[in-house]
């Protein structure tokens, strides 16, 4: 079930269109906000709020790269290897999660605190490599800057 | 070229409407609103606007097709899923000038007696989804989008739908399938979206930076706005620039200014001044050309008479440290990754384009390796629902086209040698 604020602001999205399945994207990154990943309980609450099969949430929720599937660490590293990003070192950093946070990619870190999705391309090619923290962009990476970057990260 | 859509964009406040205002903004609309929506259709006709969004098909034409459309309410989708690797040009419009789209839509859907609107924005971009929405609601505050705009009876209602990470969610019909709550899964065409698009209604799909040229046109008029650029393609067009040059970034220039112009001229030349190697001039799905092939005009019509496209105008710069096999390998696994699974060639065909490029990469490749890939990129080509799968085989076919010696070389020593 979802909480209160939640079910408001599903209602308000509902407004935006002349069905409630056109909600169901919206509505799977509201549940993925509140339950923290696409839980089974997630996937009911949406298809029942929603009055679809659950089958079809589920079907579409795992069709899109950036629903999880699986619990999450405290802060998502989204790191960008596409070419623009790997010409300019990106398959480094990669590494350098690896031994220094025990991160691999698609995994999360031993201390539950970061997890990582290598992207495909944020857009943010002219800055590369590239990667986003949570919802923040962060650009021109090299090993010492990540660093510093992922200490604010606790 | 006095910028006309990255202008005001070094502006730290240029996504509030009061700064937009300030530099003209929301003019372009107050006179669409005086004019018939043929006539707003006849000006960009007259401006020869062609979307911006790879493909280059005449927007006057799209637009009519809509409009002759019995069916209401009528639909326009912006869209803004920018996805194809290299392409970083839709993100400082949408973040910097959101309110130049937003009057774009608002003239467009005016055009097209459209009276919903909404802009299909990539997950992958969060910051843009709350400047956008902020820029909304002043539209709505300053009665600019809604009913009875500026008091002219016109409504155009709009809102943001967010993507979540599906760059296949670019082609249009899989963005409809998406905005309607579903996989993105292209469709079959014809019907096509004009007639039965969105909510099985007439729907105009347009990329971010061709609405944004709406309110530039309206100002100067289709007349002087034709007389920028190439003749068949005119305007401003956004370039955007990564990989080994010295300023990457992007650049508002000239439709049809030379590729060898945008890296040597405007992007400084090769970083390090180290030797180029390769250029992908459109972003990853358009033909890699080799140094000697530089010379062309970028943009729609002329670059496939130079073995490319012009596509996004997302021109990634690779210098002589970069390994093809490398490049070509990654940008695989990007196809096979965003593949939709709907059809088979492309399907599988990514799958097996990867796995063999992998093995060469690796140093297994066996002899006949790069046959085996022509055909099944051969086999690929022209067999799949929507252009993905002729992207992913187009790559192949292109960097073994020009550097077919250096896959040849990888087998041969069953190593990378550029490298080591």
């Amino acid at each position: 079930m979802f909480n209160e604020t939640s079910i408001k602001e599903i209602e308000e999205i509902r407004t935006k269109y002349p069905n409630s399945r056109a909600a169901l994207l919206p509505v799977l990154y509201v549940a993925q906000r509140e339950f923290g990943w696409l839980s089974p309980e997630a996937y009911e609450a949406v298809a029942d709020l929603l009055n679809v099969p659950k089958a079809t949430a589920r079907g579409v929720g795992t069709f899109y790269a950036m629903y999880k599937q699986k619990p999450m660490g405290r802060h998502l590293i989204q790191l960008c290897t596409n070419v623009s990003c790997m010409i300019l070192g990106a398959e480094k950093l990669v590494d350098f999660l690896k031994s220094k946070y025990g991160i691999e990619p698609g995994g999360m870190s031993p201390d539950g605190r970061f997890s990582l999705v290598i992207m495909e391309c944020i857009g943010a090619c002219g800055t590369a490599p590239a990667m986003l923290v949570n919802d923040n962009f962060y650009e021109n990476l090299d090993k010492k800057n990540l660093e510093e970057i992922l200490g604010k990260y606790q | 070229m006095e910028a006309a859509l990255l202008k005001n964009i070094d502006n730290p406040n240029a996504a509030d409407i009061l700064e937009y205002k300030k530099i003209g903004g929301y003019k372009g609309l107050a006179k669409a609103l005086e004019m018939e929506p043929q006539q707003i259709i006849d000006e960009v006709k007259r401006a020869g606007l062609r979307g911006r969004g790879g493909a280059g098909f005449p927007v006057a034409m799209k637009w009519t097709f809509a409009s002759a459309d019995p069916k209401f309410p009528k639909y326009l989708l912006c869209n803004a899923d920018e996805g194809e690797p290299g392409t970083f040009k839709d993100r400082p419009l949408l973040e910097k000038n959101p309110h130049m789209l937003i009057e774009g839509m608002a003239i467009s859907g005016h055009a097209l007696k459209a009276e919903y609107g909404y802009i299909y924005l990539r997950g992958e971009y969060p910051a843009a989804k709350h400047i956008l929405n902020k820029a909304i609601k002043q539209a709505y505050d300053n009665n600019l989008l809604g009913e009875n705009i500026l008091g002219k009876g016109i409504t155009f209602h709009l809102a943001v739908h967010q993507g979540a990470g599906a760059y296949i969610c670019g082609e249009e019909t899989a963005l409809i399938e998406s905005l309607e709550g579903d996989k993105g899964q292209p469709r079959i065409k014809p019907p096509f979206p004009v007639n039965i698009g969105v909510f099985s209604k007439p729907t105009v799909v347009n990329n971010v930076e061709t609405l944004s040229n709406l309110p530039y046109i309206m100002e100067i008029g289709g007349e002087a706005y034709a007389k920028i650029g190439t003749p068949d393609c005119p305007g401003p067009k956004i370039f955007c620039v990564s990989g080994h040059v010295e300023k990457p970034g992007v650049y508002e220039l000239p439709m049809g200014t030379k590729l060898r112009d945008i890296i040597y001229t405007h992007c400084g030349g090769i970083k390090g001044g180290k030797k180029l190697k390769a250029v992908i001039p459109g972003g990853i799905s358009t033909p890699v050309l080799p140094p000697d092939k530089i010379d062309c005009p970028m943009d729609f019509v002329n670059m496939p008479k130079h073995g490319s496209m012009l596509g996004s105008g997302a021109v990634i710069v690779m210098d002589e440290s970069v390994c093809l096999v490398k490049v070509c390998h990654r940008a695989l696994k990007f196809f096979e990754h965003e593949s939709c699974g709907k059809c088979t060639p492309c399907r599988e065909g990514t799958g097996w384009l990867r796995a063999i490029l992998g093995r060469i990469e690796e140093g297994h490749g066996a002899e006949g390796d790069i046959d085996l890939l022509l055909s099944v990129a051969g086999n690929m080509m022209g067999k799949t629902f929507c252009p993905l799968g002729d992207g992913a085989a187009c790559v192949v076919q292109n960097f073994i086209k020009h550097f077919r010696p250096e896959f040849e070389e990888h087998i041969k020593a069953k190593k990378c040698t550029v490298t080591g």
